[in-house]
């Protein structure tokens, strides 16, 4: 149970090795945590996530097996955690970027990258939803993008899987209404993480730990949307309503 | 046949932190067995009136009763009463008052039920001379997880005497109660003598309730916004029943309260008018009415004891995010954390109002979970959207563990489980008496699940 001051107990992070989840198990962090659980693919990525949050004072910090793309490891992988202990907060927080070319070129690519961002994030977040209302209450964090507000031509198959995703985010957490569950949708706008380092930083561009701030404080005042920045909210309206063809021209 | 309602969702009265559970409406002893042998994974709680301010009567995605049905109240030619377990002690007050007699120990609210003041072990303002409510019970019935419902009397076999103790103040964990029998006592009249001082700063009132015992019932209330040299002034007020010869001709005759509803009803409003400018206003403005010192004066029982019953809802006034009331209890030694207390609550400018000082006599070291120990007991009010609130609470259950005192589970809404189990030692027996009466945990809260108790 989340306590009255926001804190929650316990966290399940799905995509538990990439920047922007360990920043918001460490901006969630409180006396009040005491269950983290990391699941990801066995890596040295995952062991060094679970000794530094170990060596950061984190209790009961364990890894657990999960591959995105493996939708009928799912239901067990969840039933197990959920089986061990309430969770306050289950976060959806893995995705690959990959080139925008490469799907071109390779389509084969695009679909395992929508297998992943959005099959295997609606596998999640449907069976999450589920055992957050069994236990009457919780909330289910899942980290969208400003991508998937309004397809663009230099990352519209990456732009789709997050808009598919949203949707089903959006809508779950109309589902959910009066159940006790809550969903999150974050919509970062670029952030600067070891998933872009390779990519020039676009404007208005965050930091992992700008977008657990934000998650912190959308937990804190019960949204069910938040953008980072916030100003992206602004920026966004603006950019969705822009005619095709002057958006098509833009440099972005 | 249990009549059940779609999935409702629960708080405490501090409004923070909702669960949705299954609400049963419980019209018989028979219904409560049904639900507790029919019990899902997610277990089975009663719940009185939502009095408590956390979590305590919440059970996410599990079974809540509701006993309000089993709301029977019979005074014995003894002057006991025997009462059903969600009866109000609003309607047993009602009933008592036009015999002549009282509650032994009632809460600063007759809006809970007798279960509730059981389940709680509550205390009031006598607690320094009288006790808990449990030190009154002579009989509970209680359904325990096997399905049978047993008479824990006062008088029984031992094994019935630990439950019994181990239930008053066990937080619907023991099992669910549904009927109590309880000792009353003696209300001549309708009214109070009352001996009011006020003390203008947290020495002079810490002094001046040293020599409490002198009087049945005494409470302090803190301004819990000064600071500085007028940290911890506050307003005492002491008294006695009133005995028929102190009370004018003519208003004898007067002895009701009435048990419904109150006198006024905070509307749903979207923000929250409580701030720091209007509570510090606030404060001043009950600091000045109150009198520098008077002696013998009369006070009707609701406005002494209840003053707050007069205004329904009132948690509403803190906002949509809620607030929560940190309550702690430390032996006189640890009378400091008091002052550092309200150094830290009023040093961050939290908004508070109505913080409650108290002397607290011996507890129940028999029942392992109630809450008072001899010493003082403080309460203070703040909102939950409070900045910096968690840290600095935090600090505070450490000094009050470190003097050692511990936290009113009805009151909490943010501790954590080390807390806890260090304020209270008696924990442990209290975890082995629920596992031989309730091996499978059908009884459980979302306060039982926080805290692992």
């Amino acid at each position: 149970m989340t306590d009255a001051l926001d804190r929650p107990t316990s966290i399940l992070v799905l995509g538990g090795t990439s920047d922007i989840a360990l920043a918001t198990v460490r901006a969630l962090g409180s006396p009040a945590l005491r269950r983290v659980v990391l699941a990801a693919r066995p890596s040295p990525g995952r062991d060094e996530a679970v000794e530094s949050l170990g060596r950061d004072g984190f209790p009961g910090v364990v890894a657990v097996d999960f591959d995105a793309a493996a939708t009928a490891s799912h239901e067990g992988l969840l039933a197990t955690a959920f089986a061990e202990g309430d969770l306050d907060v289950v976060l959806v927080a893995f995705g690959v970027l990959g080139d925008q070319q490469d799907f071109e070129d390779d389509p084969d690519l695009a679909v395992a990258a929508a297998q992943v961002n959005y099959v295997g994030a609606m596998s999640v977040c449907l069976r999450s939803a589920r055992h957050l209302t069994d236990q009457g209450h919780g909330t289910l964090v899942v980290l969208s993008s400003v991508a998937g507000e309004r397809a663009r031509r230099s990352n519209f198959v990456y732009g789709s899987t997050k808009a598919g995703l949203d949707s089903l985010a959006s809508g779950l957490a109309d589902a959910l209404h009066g159940t006790g569950a809550h969903v999150l949708v974050v919509r970062p706008g670029f952030v600067r993480t070891g998933m872009t380092s390779h990519l020039e930083p676009a404007p208005l561009s965050v930091t992992a730990d700008q977008v657990a701030d934000a998650v912190v404080s959308g937990l804190h005042r019960g949204s069910t949307v938040v953008y980072v920045p916030a100003a992206m909210r602004v920026v966004m309206s603006g950019l969705r309503h822009l005619p095709r063809s002057v958006f098509r021209r833009l440099p972005i | 046949m249990v009549a059940t309602t779609p999935p409702t969702l629960l708080t405490g009265w501090g409004l923070t932190m909702p669960s949705r559970a299954q609400l049963v409406d419980a019209a018989s002893v028979d219904d409560v067995v049904t639900a507790v042998t029919s019990a899902g994974p997610r277990g089975v709680l009663a719940r009185g009136a939502g009095r408590s301010y956390g979590d305590a009567a919440q059970n996410g995605g599990g079974v809540v009763l509701d006993l309000s049905a089993l709301s029977g109240v019979e005074l014995l030619d003894d002057g006991d009463v025997v009462a059903g377990a969600g009866a109000m002690l609003s309607d047993v007050v009602a009933l008592l008052l036009g015999r002549g007699r009282f509650l032994p120990v009632t809460p600063g609210t007759r809006f809970i039920t007798v279960a509730g003041a059981v389940a709680a072990d509550v205390h009031g303002k006598n607690h320094h001379v009288d006790g808990s409510f449990g030190a009154h019970v002579r009989w509970v019935d209680l359904v325990t997880a096997d399905g049978t419902v047993r008479r824990l009397d006062r008088s029984g076999p031992p094994e019935d005497v630990a439950l019994l103790d181990a239930t008053i103040g066990g937080m619907g964990l023991t099992g669910v109660l549904t009927a109590v029998r309880f000792a009353t006592i003696a209300s001549p009249t309708a009214f109070v003598r009352v001996q009011t001082c006020r003390a203008p700063d947290l020495d002079s009132l810490m002094s001046l309730m040293v020599d409490d015992d002198a009087f049945r019932y005494s409470v302090a209330w803190v301004d819990g916004m000064a600071r500085g040299a007028r940290l911890g002034r506050g307003v005492l007020t002491r008294g006695d029943h009133a005995q028929p010869h102190d009370v004018p001709a003519g208003s004898l005759g007067a002895a009701t309260m009435t048990p419904g509803a109150p006198t006024f009803e905070v509307p749903r409003i979207p923000f929250s008018p409580l701030n720091r400018l209007s509570l510090a206003a606030f404060n001043e403005m009950w600091f000045r009415k109150a009198p520098r010192s008077r002696d013998d004066e009369l006070v009707r029982l609701a406005p002494f004891f209840y003053p707050l019953d007069a205004v329904g809802g009132w948690n509403r006034l803190y906002g949509r995010r809620g607030f929560l009331q940190y309550q702690f209890a430390v032996p006189d030694s640890g009378g400091e954390v008091v002052r550092t207390s309200l150094e830290r609550l009023a040093g961050m400018g939290a908004p508070s109002f109505l913080s409650v000082l108290k002397r607290v006599g011996p507890g129940r070291p028999e029942s392992p979970l109630s809450f008072p120990i001899a010493g003082w007991t403080l309460a203070i009010d703040v909102p939950a959207r409070t900045p910096g609130l968690a840290t600095v609470l935090d600090d505070l259950d450490e000094q009050v563990i470190a003097a050692g005192g511990r936290l009113y589970l009805a009151k909490d809404s943010r501790a954590v489980p080390a807390t806890i189990a260090a304020g209270y030692p008696g924990l442990s027996a209290f975890r082995a008496i629920r596992s031989d009466v309730d091996p499978s945990g059908v009884f459980v809260s979302d306060l039982s699940r926080r805290l692992q108790l």
